[in-house]
C-alpha cells in the first residue's frame, strides 16, 4: 500500500513543479504531507503501544523487531493490536480516498460514502445475510457488504444517468440520498421483525476494527490496491471535471467514461472499507476538507493527503476508543463521529471552504 | 435557473402576455389545491372506515356529526381519529418545515433529516427511552428538546457575521453525524428489546399519538401558519440569494431567523408526536413545485403534499401490507417517496423539473 502511495505522490510532485512552480504553495503542500505522514506513523505506534493492557514502550519495540511467542505482551501486540491497526490503516486510507473522489465526482462538498447509497447498500446486504442465510462473522459478511455496495452504486449511477443531461453531480447526490432512504427503511423493516438480526446488526453498524483478523484484510487487499491506483491517477481528471462538464469536455476529457472510472474506484475503496469495518461515516467527509484546507483545490493533492489523513484519523479514533472508557471500549466508528464533527465545524467556521 | 414567472410576480412587471400567463397559473393552482384536498379527504374517510372492524362511509360521517352508534363512536373517536389527525398535522408540519429549509438554504438536500434536527430529536428521545426508561410523554418532550437544542446549536455554530446556506448545511450535517453516533451507541448499550422499541420510534409511526400531544401540534400549526403566510414574500426573495434579496429590500437576518425558527419548531413538534417520518420533509416541496409548475416556494401545496404522503402511506402500512407486523408509517413513506423522487430525477432533464432547479 505505502509503496503505491509513495509512487503516486512522487509523480504528482513532479507534475506540479513543472506546471506551476509556485514555491510557496509547493513547500506548504509538501510540508503538510510530511506532517501528515509523521502523524500517521505516530498513531500507528500508539495503536500498537496503547490499550487496556499496559505494555512498556521498550517491550513494544522489542515485540516488533524480535517476536517471542512465549511472551504474553508480544502475543497481545501481534495477535490483537497489529491486526486492528492494519485494518484501521486500510479502511481509513480507502475511506479518505473515496471521500475525495466522491466530493469531486458529485461536485458536492458534503459527499461521503453515506451519500451515494453505498453504506446503505452494504448494510442491507449484510442484514439479508444475517437474516436469511444465518451468517454471523466478519469473514462471512465481507462479500455481501461488497456486493451490496456495488449494486447500490450501480443503481445510483444508472438512475442518475437517466434523463436528458446525464449523471450530473446534483442528480447523483439526490439519487444517492433517495436510495439510501429506501434501503434504510427496508433494513429497519427487517430489524423490527427479527430480533436476532437486530442483535447482530446493531454491533456491526457502529463500525469497529475489533474481531477482524488479517485474513479478512487479505481478502480485500487487492480491491483496495486497485482502487487506490485508480484513485490516484484520477486526480487530474477530477481537476478537469471540477471546472464543469463543458470545460472538461473542451479539455479533451471523456466525461462519461471518466465518471464511470471514478465511480468504480469509489466502490472498490468504499465497499472494501465497509466490508472490513462496517459503515463508518465521517472519515470520507471530513478528511478531504482537512486536506483542502492545506492544499487548495488541486485533487491530486487532496487525494494523496486524503489517503494518509484518513488512515491516521481512523487508527487514532480506534486508539482513543480504547482509552476513554476502560476496561470497555468505544467503537472506532463512534469515536470518529464524535471527533470529526467538531473538527468539521471548526473547519467550516474558520475558512471560506475552497469550492469543490 | 429559477423560472421567469417568479421574478415577474415578485418584481411586478405588467405586460398583457404575463397577465394571461398569471391567470393560467392561478387556475392551475386552484385545480391542484382542490385536487389535493379532495384526495386527502378520500384518504381520511378510508382511514376512518377501514380496519379489523369495518365501518361504512355512512357510519363514519354519522359519527363525525355526532349521531353514530356507541361502538362506532368508540372505534372512530378513540382509536382511528387520533391516528388520522396526527398524520394530517405531522404531514403538514413536515412538508412546511422541509419546504422552508430547502428554499431558505437553496439546497434540495437541506431537509430537517439531513441537517440534524430530526437526528437530535431521535437521539434525545432514544436516550430518554433506553437510559431513563421514559414513557410516551417523556419521549415527546425529550424529542422536542433534542430538536430545538440541535437546531439552536447548528444556528449558533454556523453564524459568523452572517449565515450562508452551505455553512449551515455542513454544520448541520456534522450535528446529524454526532446525533447518529449517539444513537448507535445507545442502541448497542441497551437491551435488544429496548433497541427494537427505540428503532420503531425512530422510523416514525402514528400509532402512539395521544390527544394532548396532538393538540400541541395543532396549536402550533394554527399559530405559525399566519406568520408563515406573512413571511412568504421574504422567503420568495431569499431563494434568489442574499445579495439579490438585500437589494430588493428584504431585512435579511430577521426574516431568515424567523423562518428558520418556524421550520425548526414545526419539525421538532411533529417529530415529538410521531417520530421522524422519513422523507416527507424532503419530497413535499419538490413534488408541490412540480405539480404547480412553479419555481416559487409553494408552501400551502407543500403542506398538502406532506399530508397526502403521510395519510396515504399510513393507509398502505395499515391495510395493504401482508403480515401481522404493524408496519410504521415511516417505512412506507421512504419506500414510496424514494422511488418517486428517483423518477422525478430520471425525467428531470427533459423538462427541467424542479428537483435539480433549486440548487
Amino acid at each position: 500500500m505505502l509503496t503505491s502511495l509513495r509512487a503516486g505522490r512522487g509523480e504528482h510532485v513532479g507534475q506540479d513543479v513543472t506546471q506551476s512552480g509556485r514555491a510557496f504553495t509547493m513547500g506548504r503542500r509538501l510540508f503538510g504531507l510530511l506532517v501528515a505522514v509523521l502523524l500517521l506513523a505516530l498513531t500507528v505506534f500508539a495503536s500498537l503501544a496503547l490499550g487496556s493492557r499496559d505494555i512498556a514502550l521498550p517491550v513494544v519495540v522489542e515485540a516488533l523487531v524480535d517476536r517471542d511467542p512465549a511472551v504474553n505482551d508480544h502475543v497481545v501486540i501481534w495477535e490483537l493490536r497489529l491486526p486492528r491497526t492494519v485494518i484501521g490503516l486500510l479502511a481509513g486510507l480507502a475511506l479518505g480516498l473515496s471521500g475525495g473522489l466522491m466530493q469531486g465526482l458529485t461536485r458536492n462538498p458534503i459527499a461521503d460514502p453515506g451519500l451515494l447509497g453505498i453504506n446503505a447498500g452494504a448494510s442491507l446486504a449484510v442484514v439479508a445475510a444475517i437474516t436469511w442465510l444465518g451468517i454471523g462473522t466478519t469473514a462471512g459478511y465481507i462479500w455481501f457488504a461488497f456486493g451490496g455496495a456495488t449494486l447500490a452504486a450501480l443503481l445510483v449511477y444508472g438512475i442518475g444517468s437517466m434523463g436528458g443531461d446525464g449523471a450530473t453531480p446534483v442528480k447523483l447526490a439526490i439519487a444517492g440520498s433517495a436510495l439510501t432512504a429506501v434501503l434504510t427503511s427496508l433494513i429497519t423493516l427487517v430489524l423490527l421483525t427479527n430480533l436476532q438480526t437486530l442483535e447482530r446488526y446493531r454491533f456491526w453498524q457502529v463500525g469497529s476494527l475489533v474481531g477482524r483478523d488479517l485474513d479478512t484484510a487479505r481478502t480485500v487487499l487487492l480491491f483496495i490496491v486497485v482502487g487506490t491506483v485508480m484513485a490516484l491517477v484520477s486526480g487530474r481528471v477530477l481537476n478537469a471535471l471540477s471546472l464543469g462538464d463543458d470545460v472538461a469536455h473542451g479539455l479533451g476529457q471523456h466525461v462519461v467514461r471518466d465518471r464511470a472510472v471514478i465511480m468504480t474506484a469509489t466502490v472498490l475503496l468504499c465497499g472494501s472499507a465497509t466490508a472490513l469495518t462496517g459503515p463508518i461515516v465521517f472519515v470520507g467527509l471530513v478528511v478531504p476538507h482537512a486536506a483542502r484546507w492545506v492544499t487548495g483545490p488541486d485533487y491530486r493533492w487532496i487525494l494523496a493527503y486524503g489517503a494518509v489523513l484518513g488512515a491516521a484519523l481512523l487508527v487514532a479514533a480506534d486508539v482513543l476508543g480504547r482509552l476513554v472508557a476502560p476496561p470497555g471500549e468505544v467503537e472506532a466508528g463512534l469515536v470518529v463521529a464524535f471527533l470529526g464533527a467538531p473538527v468539521l465545524i471548526a473547519l467550516v467556521r474558520r475558512s471560506r471552504l475552497a469550492s469543490v | 435557473m429559477t423560472g421567469t414567472d417568479t421574478r415577474d410576480r415578485t418584481v411586478g412587471l405588467e405586460l398583457p402576455a404575463l397577465g394571461r400567463l398569471r391567470r393560467r397559473r392561478r387556475r392551475r393552482a386552484t385545480v391542484v389545491l382542490a385536487g389535493l384536498v379532495g384526495v386527502v379527504a378520500i384518504f381520511a374517510l378510508l382511514s376512518l372506515s377501514l380496519g379489523a372492524y369495518r365501518i361504512s362511509v355512512d357510519g363514519v360521517l354519522r359519527t363525525l356529526i355526532g349521531q353514530g352508534s356507541g361502538r362506532d363512536d368508540f372505534i372512530i373517536l378513540s382509536l382511528r381519529l387520533p391516528r388520522l389527525v396526527a398524520g394530517i398535522l405531522a404531514g403538514a408540519a413536515f412538508g412546511l418545515a422541509g419546504g422552508i429549509f430547502q428554499t431558505l438554504l437553496r439546497n434540495p438536500l437541506a431537509s430537517p433529516d439531513i441537517i440534524g434536527v430530526t437526528g437530535g430529536a431521535s437521539a434525545a428521545a432514544v436516550f430518554a427511552l433506553v437510559t431513563l426508561g421514559a414513557g410516551s410523554l417523556g419521549v415527546s418532550v425529550a424529542a422536542f428538546v433534542g430538536a430545538a437544542g440541535t437546531a439552536t446549536a447548528v444556528y449558533l455554530l454556523s453564524w459568523r457575521g452572517g449565515l450562508t446556506g452551505y455553512r449551515f448545511v455542513l454544520v448541520g450535517i456534522a450535528a446529524a453525524f454526532m446525533a447518529h453516533a449517539v444513537l448507535g451507541y445507545l442502541l448497542t448499550r441497551g437491551e435488544v428489546r429496548e433497541a427494537q422499541t427505540a428503532l420503531s420510534w425512530m422510523v416514525g409511526s402514528l400509532g402512539s399519538a395521544r390527544w394532548p400531544e396532538i393538540a400541541v401540534l395543532a396549536t402550533l400549526l394554527g399559530v405559525l401558519t399566519p406568520v408563515l403566510l406573512a413571511l412568504r414574500p421574504a422567503l420568495g426573495l431569499l431563494q434568489f440569494g442574499d445579495d439579490t434579496a438585500t437589494g430588493l429590500g428584504v431585512r435579511l437576518e430577521r426574516s431568515r431567523i424567523s423562518l428558520l425558527a418556524i421550520a425548526v419548531a414545526l419539525a421538532a413538534v411533529a417529530t415529538a408526536v410521531t417520530g421522524p417520518i422519513a422523507f416527507v420533509a424532503f419530497v413535499a416541496m419538490p413534488i408541490a413545485r412540480r405539480m404547480m409548475r412553479s419555481g416559487a416556494p409553494v408552501l400551502l401545496p407543500a403542506a398538502l403534499v406532506g399530508v397526502l404522503v403521510v395519510t396515504g402511506a399510513d393507509l398502505v402500512a395499515q391495510h395493504l401490507l401482508p403480515g401481522n407486523v404493524k408496519t410504521p408509517v415511516g417505512i412506507v413513506t421512504a419506500v414510496i417517496g424514494g422511488p418517486y423522487l428517483l423518477w422525478l430525477l430520471a425525467t428531470a432533464g427533459r423538462n427541467h423539473g424542479s428537483v435539480t432547479r433549486i440548487t
